[in-house]
């Protein structure tokens, strides 16, 4: 097929809106870190673009869109990006050069990664979180990326629907975020000592732009510049406003508006609508951020509050929890009058399409969690997870980095 | 010569600024420290649920006065400070061996 100027303007650009993501997660993390982490914080999501940059151009790309063996794993024929050139690929986004395609994906592998950080800050070793990252990569994301978008998946093919990655992206990073916290163990001093966040402005900037970003990662995955773009543009914008004002509401009732509730709502309507983006009408994303907010909310109190788990910055309530609603609400709300490649869902008569989106949450999270589990542990036993008492209580920065975030005594 | 170290509510800092000037004591050392009383720390939010932060901000006012003038410099400060709620803070008032203007190299009383 002819490569269309509009198409790749638009997946190109979709690219860069997903790359800025990345260093708007690592705001959106490090604000709320004490202030002896701040930096070690945002080095562990922006360090995800420089590892799995390069790692995804070697063999990460060829191991998740490569020809497929089994429906469980891509092949190595796109090694070194080996015949990923300037045409369109065959069956990937054939109406745009296939390094346009490879480039995308890339950007989604890379803020998975970074994703998954929030659980193990103030206590990681930084060079542990690299060894375990670059594993994690081959070992988790490439296969699941295979299983649910690759030609041959087998998540593909028995028509279970992620539009931009709430199964591959979210569901994936909070469930391996679960299982890296349990062999973690907590902060030193968590839950009785109040772990106050150092910069809630760095929060509010982190999250508008993951939502500006968001728009390439839910609205650049339809792949093409049309009304499927739009649509999901739209249903993305909806997810997001109900979801913050929703959260809004329930901190309110609680006691006050916060604006760290607020836009941590934004960003769990995010996660909701991405798999459903371009497979349901714009407005059921008021349902599906609506609900997205409720049950992350009354997770994350369940999860932290009550169980005591500390997943220090919440990723399983905000993207496993957001991610498990999105990707059911999907097979709830899909219809085939927004997009002719989807299905319809329960609200259409169609509940077999719920239960295959059972199957794609159970088996991702299922695969993520033993993966995840047995990575950590080998990594654990290896080198060591975690850093020695006195690093923890000096700080990150320092001992990690050897840096101060704020450095100099005259203000 | 007696050094007042008082700690107040930060939103108090100009009434007290205001009194002590009309006083004449004009010159002071301001700064923000965090501390924790009888107040017994505030209630915050997180994304959900609560946490308690005890050490709260107020401002540490410092001034050097002479000994005749506690009593004024102090009443000024607690009769602009009080709220009558817990939290409005304490005064301390300390022994000053000497005082020296670094532009003149002035001491004592002449410093003040």
């Amino acid at each position: 097929m002819p490569v269309s100027s509009g198409d790749t303007a638009w997946l190109l650009l979709s690219s860069a809106l997903v790359m800025l993501m990345t260093p708007g997660l690592a705001l959106f993390y490090g604000g709320m870190v004490r202030r002896k982490n701040i930096l070690s914080t945002l080095m562990m999501s922006f360090v995800a673009l420089g590892l799995v940059g390069v790692l995804w151009v070697l063999y990460g790309y060829s191991l998740s869109f490569g020809t497929d063996s089994g429906g469980f794993i891509g092949g190595l024929n796109f090694l070194g990006l080996m015949g990923v050139g300037q045409e369109p690929s065959t069956v990937y986004a054939t109406t745009v050069p296939h390094l346009a395609f490879m480039i995308f994906q890339a950007m989604f592998a890379i803020i998975t990664v970074a994703l998954i950080t929030g659980a193990v800050v103030e206590r990681i070793k930084f060079s542990s979180l690299l060894v375990f990252s670059a594993l994690w990569l081959t070992v988790v994301y490439c296969p699941v990326a295979h299983w649910v978008w690759g030609d041959g998946g087998w998540l593909l093919n028995l028509g279970a629907l992620d539009f931009a990655g709430g199964t591959v992206v979210h569901i994936n990073a909070g469930v391996s975020a679960l299982a890296l916290v349990l062999l973690l163990g907590r902060r030193r001093g968590f839950p009785g000592q109040a772990m106050e966040p150092s910069n809630i402005p760095l929060v509010v900037l982190g999250a508008g732009l993951l939502w500006f970003g968001w728009f390439g990662f839910n609205a650049g995955s339809a792949l093409t510049a049309g009304g499927l773009a739009s649509s999901a543009f739209v249903a993305t914008n909806i997810s997001a406003a109900m979801a913050a004002f929703t959260w809004m509401v329930i901190s309110w009732l609680h006691r006050r508006p916060t604006v760290l509730g607020t836009v941590t709502g934004a960003v769990v309507g995010l996660v909701a609508i991405t798999p459903a983006a371009g497979f349901v009408e714009p407005l059921a994303a008021i349902p599906i951020g609506g609900i997205a907010a409720i049950i992350s909310y009354y997770g994350m109190l369940l999860l932290k509050m009550k169980l005591g788990m500390d997943d220090s910055l919440d990723v399983f309530a905000c993207h496993g929890l957001g991610g498990i609603w999105g990707a059911l609400a999907t097979g709830i709300f899909a219809t085939v009058a927004v997009n002719a490649g989807g299905a319809d869902g329960l609200l259409l008569g169609n509940g077999m399409q719920l239960l295959k989106q059972l199957v794609g949450v159970v088996s991702v999270g299922g695969f993520a969690f033993v993966a995840t589990w047995v990575l950590g542990k080998l990594v654990d036993v290896t080198i060591g997870l975690r850093v020695g008492e006195t690093e923890e209580m000096v700080g990150l920065d320092i001992s990690q980095h050897g840096e101060r975030a704020y450095g100099g005594l005259l203000r | 010569m007696k050094k007042i170290e008082a700690i107040i509510r930060e939103e108090k800092l100009e009434a007290v600024k205001k009194a002590l000037e009309e006083n004449s004591y004009f010159g002071m050392t301001v700064s923000e420290v965090s501390g924790r009383g009888k107040q017994m720390g505030i209630p915050l939010q997180w994304r959900a649920g609560e946490y308690r932060v005890d050490l709260l901000p107020k401002l540490k006012i410092e001034l050097v006065v002479l000994d005749e003038d506690v009593s004024v410099a102090v009443d000024a400060i607690i009769r602009n400070a009080r709220t009558g709620e817990t939290g409005d803070g304490k005064i301390f008032i300390l022994p000053v061996e000497s005082v020296v203007r670094v532009r003149t190299g002035d001491r004592d009383e002449g410093a003040i």
